[in-house]
């Protein structure tokens, strides 16, 4: 317990300091937001997909929710993004809890199938809406009014709001891994049946866990708005966002604490890099390598880089030795 | 019944078949061993730019292109089960949706990064001009897909149910351990399966590339599709594939014609979750 606080201790001085270490160079502050912003919506995804183990892959909707309500009361009633985020949370929350109900009884990939679907869905409903632009996309305050409009120059200030939000998520995800509600979404996952046997409503729980994810995701929606003041249907809720929530979670570890941040701080700059090394041809470059390094992933390493990390440490993964992965283990 | 109105439903039921034929696939590896392949939808794809190749490298039509793209995708599908879906399968739940989600990926942007972002088309004339019926229109190529679709379908239904090799498949999705115990091979008949489910959506992608754009991404539409098809017609069940996809093309190309265009998918993915809410097993599948 000592050992652990002491390394969240220089976990937590090296996050804080990062911004004042690299003040000379825009490029890694700026780098530093983007690996905090992805972690965002990665561990909010993490509730529902690592801890209950409903693989979402339309997440994208809730991301999209809180990004186009940031924007939408700027363009319809001149008012700051932020406000926006609590609008765009309730929404989510309320797309949740109306397509959870249907879709979480749905199984395994069934339950994914349906996710995309509705992702889809909303993806084309949305580029034919023109109250949010259409397939054009709404833009925020071009010029900041108010220190209240959070458009700055400097990635600083992003960084620390990021960092303020993703401790805010890890903190509440850690609160409920220790909770009933933690050891019952882990039931879930492991069999729902036998979960469901000891008395454990699993659907209600399920419902929970998605609420809450899709809330949280679309607060990193709102915050990715803000930090670029543009939303388009591609870049709020094309499949591709869903798919990186789940492939960070899913490298770093999913059902994991810190594992989307290990994913994020790999992915990441993994994208940068390439994006900056290829230029244009480097899009879909970046995404062969997503792909090769999922199913890299999911072919030898199906618990995620962090238990390897921790085995490195000589310590006993907390969350991730699931009943799933025994049985994957001794089938192996 | 305006001609109008006939000629969208025979277009529809034309398109139709197609969906049938490559989401026999995907409900073929579902039924075989409980995995979706969320890949599908870019093997149609690969199939497409395969057809696309064979037109502007060598020429040659939809009679070179189908034969050349179905053993083109067998291969991929055979290699992608033993190189992936193999290990995958026992593995935990988020591996098995991942493993070839990441494939999806990589196929995808693998033909982004060679082909470009561009729409390719393959010339309208391909096969001539034109068919015309009484007062229905149409295209030939459309009609060869069909067709085809139909007669493809039918085959890959009549293999799983009337010879002996489906015998086998059959006995090694019902029960691996008790098919292993007869003298079945279960990775035989599995490979198998990933080669025929590939190889059908390769004679399908081929089609479809001679009336359709071919786009990198064209696949996540089509994976859609082929999920709403196996959805409906029951997850497993190639004559329910069968059945959902002609209805699956009336609809859409009905939604088309009186609602619009923009809002066929819209009526086609809302048609998923409904089914999906109210009726899982679909309308000719087994729970």
């Amino acid at each position: 317990m000592m050992r652990r606080s002491i390394i969240l201790g220089i976990l937590a001085v090296i996050a804080l300091t990062y911004p004042i270490l690299t003040i000379e160079s825009p490029v890694y502050q700026r780098l530093g937001a983007l690996v905090l912003l992805a972690a965002i919506g990665a561990s909010a995804w993490n509730i529902l997909g690592g801890y209950a183990g409903a693989i979402s892959v339309g997440h994208a909707v809730f991301f999209g929710a809180g990004a186009y309500a940031a924007i939408a009361v700027y363009t319809h009633f001149g008012l700051p993004p932020i406000v926006g985020a609590p609008v765009g949370a309730a929404i989510a929350i309320l797309i949740a809890a109306i397509i959870g109900v249907p879709t979480l009884r749905l199984s395994g990939h069934y339950f994914s199938m349906a996710t995309i679907a509705v992702a889809e869905l909303v993806r084309v409903l949305v580029t034919n809406w023109e109250f949010v632009g259409g397939a054009q996309g709404i833009a925020g305050p071009a010029v900041p009014r108010t220190v209240m409009d959070l458009s700055f120059i400097s990635a600083m200030p992003y960084y620390y709001l990021f960092l303020a939000v993703l401790a805010a998520i890890l903190f509440l995800t850690w609160r409920i891994e220790r909770s009933r509600i933690g050891y019952y979404l882990r039931a879930i996952k492991d069999s729902e049946r036998a979960a469901r046997s000891l008395g454990v409503a699993a659907g209600r729980y399920k419902l929970y866990a998605f609420m809450l994810s899709a809330g949280l995701t679309a607060v990193g929606g709102s915050l990715y708005a803000i930090m670029f003041t543009f939303i388009d249907p591609e870049s709020g809720l094309g499949i591709l966002i869903s798919v990186k929530m789940l492939i960070m979670a899913a490298l770093g570890g999913a059902g994991l604490l810190f594992g989307p941040l290990v994913g994020a701080l790999i992915l990441v700059p993994l994208e940068e890099i390439s994006n900056s090394l290829l230029g244009g041809k480097g899009a879909g470059l970046t995404f062969v390598a997503y792909g090769a390094i999922i199913v890299i992933i999911s072919r030898f390493l199906p618990g995620g880089l962090l238990p390897l990390l921790m085995e490195l440490f000589h310590r006993k993964p907390k969350a991730a030795a699931t009943g799933e992965q025994r049985e994957a283990n001794r089938v192996a | 019944m305006s001609s109008i109105l006939l000629q969208v439903i025979v277009g529809g039921l034309l398109i139709g078949a197609v969906y049938a034929l490559f989401s026999s696939g995907l409900t073929l590896i579902w039924g075989m061993m409980n995995v979706i392949n969320f890949a599908h939808g870019d093997f149609v794809m690969l199939a497409m730019y395969a057809a696309f190749v064979v037109w502007t490298v060598f020429g040659g039509g939809p009679l070179a292109s189908v034969p050349v793209a179905a053993l083109f995708l067998a291969t991929i599908g055979i290699l992608s089960y033993f190189l992936l879906v193999r290990h995958i399968m026992r593995g935990p739940m988020i591996a098995q949706i991942l493993s070839t989600f990441g494939l999806a990926l990589l196929l995808r942007y693998s033909a982004f990064w060679y082909f470009g972002a561009n729409f390719k088309t393959l010339p309208d004339d391909i096969l001539g001009p034109p068919i015309v019926i009484g007062q229905i229109r149409i295209d030939a190529p459309r009609l060869l897909a069909g067709i085809v679709g139909l007669v493809v379908c039918l085959l890959l239904h009549l293999l799983l149910t009337r010879t002996a090799v489906g015998s086998r498949m059959l006995a090694v999705s019902e029960d691996e351990t008790a098919a292993q115990l007869m003298g079945i091979r279960p990775e035989r008949m599995q490979a198998l399966a990933w080669g025929l489910a590939a190889g059908s959506t390769g004679i399908a992608g081929a089609l479809i590339a001679t009336f359709f754009y071919t786009s990198p991404t064209v696949g996540e539409s089509l994976a859609i599709l082929a999920f709403v098809t196996v959805a409906l017609g029951g997850f497993g069940s190639v004559p329910g594939a069968l059945v959902a996809g002609l209805l699956i093309g009336v609809i859409e190309a009905v939604s088309a014609y009186w609602i619009g265009p923009v809002y066929k998918d819209v009526i086609v993915y809302s048609l998923f979750v409904l089914v999906l809410w109210v009726r899982p097993q679909g309308l000719m599948g087994k729970v």
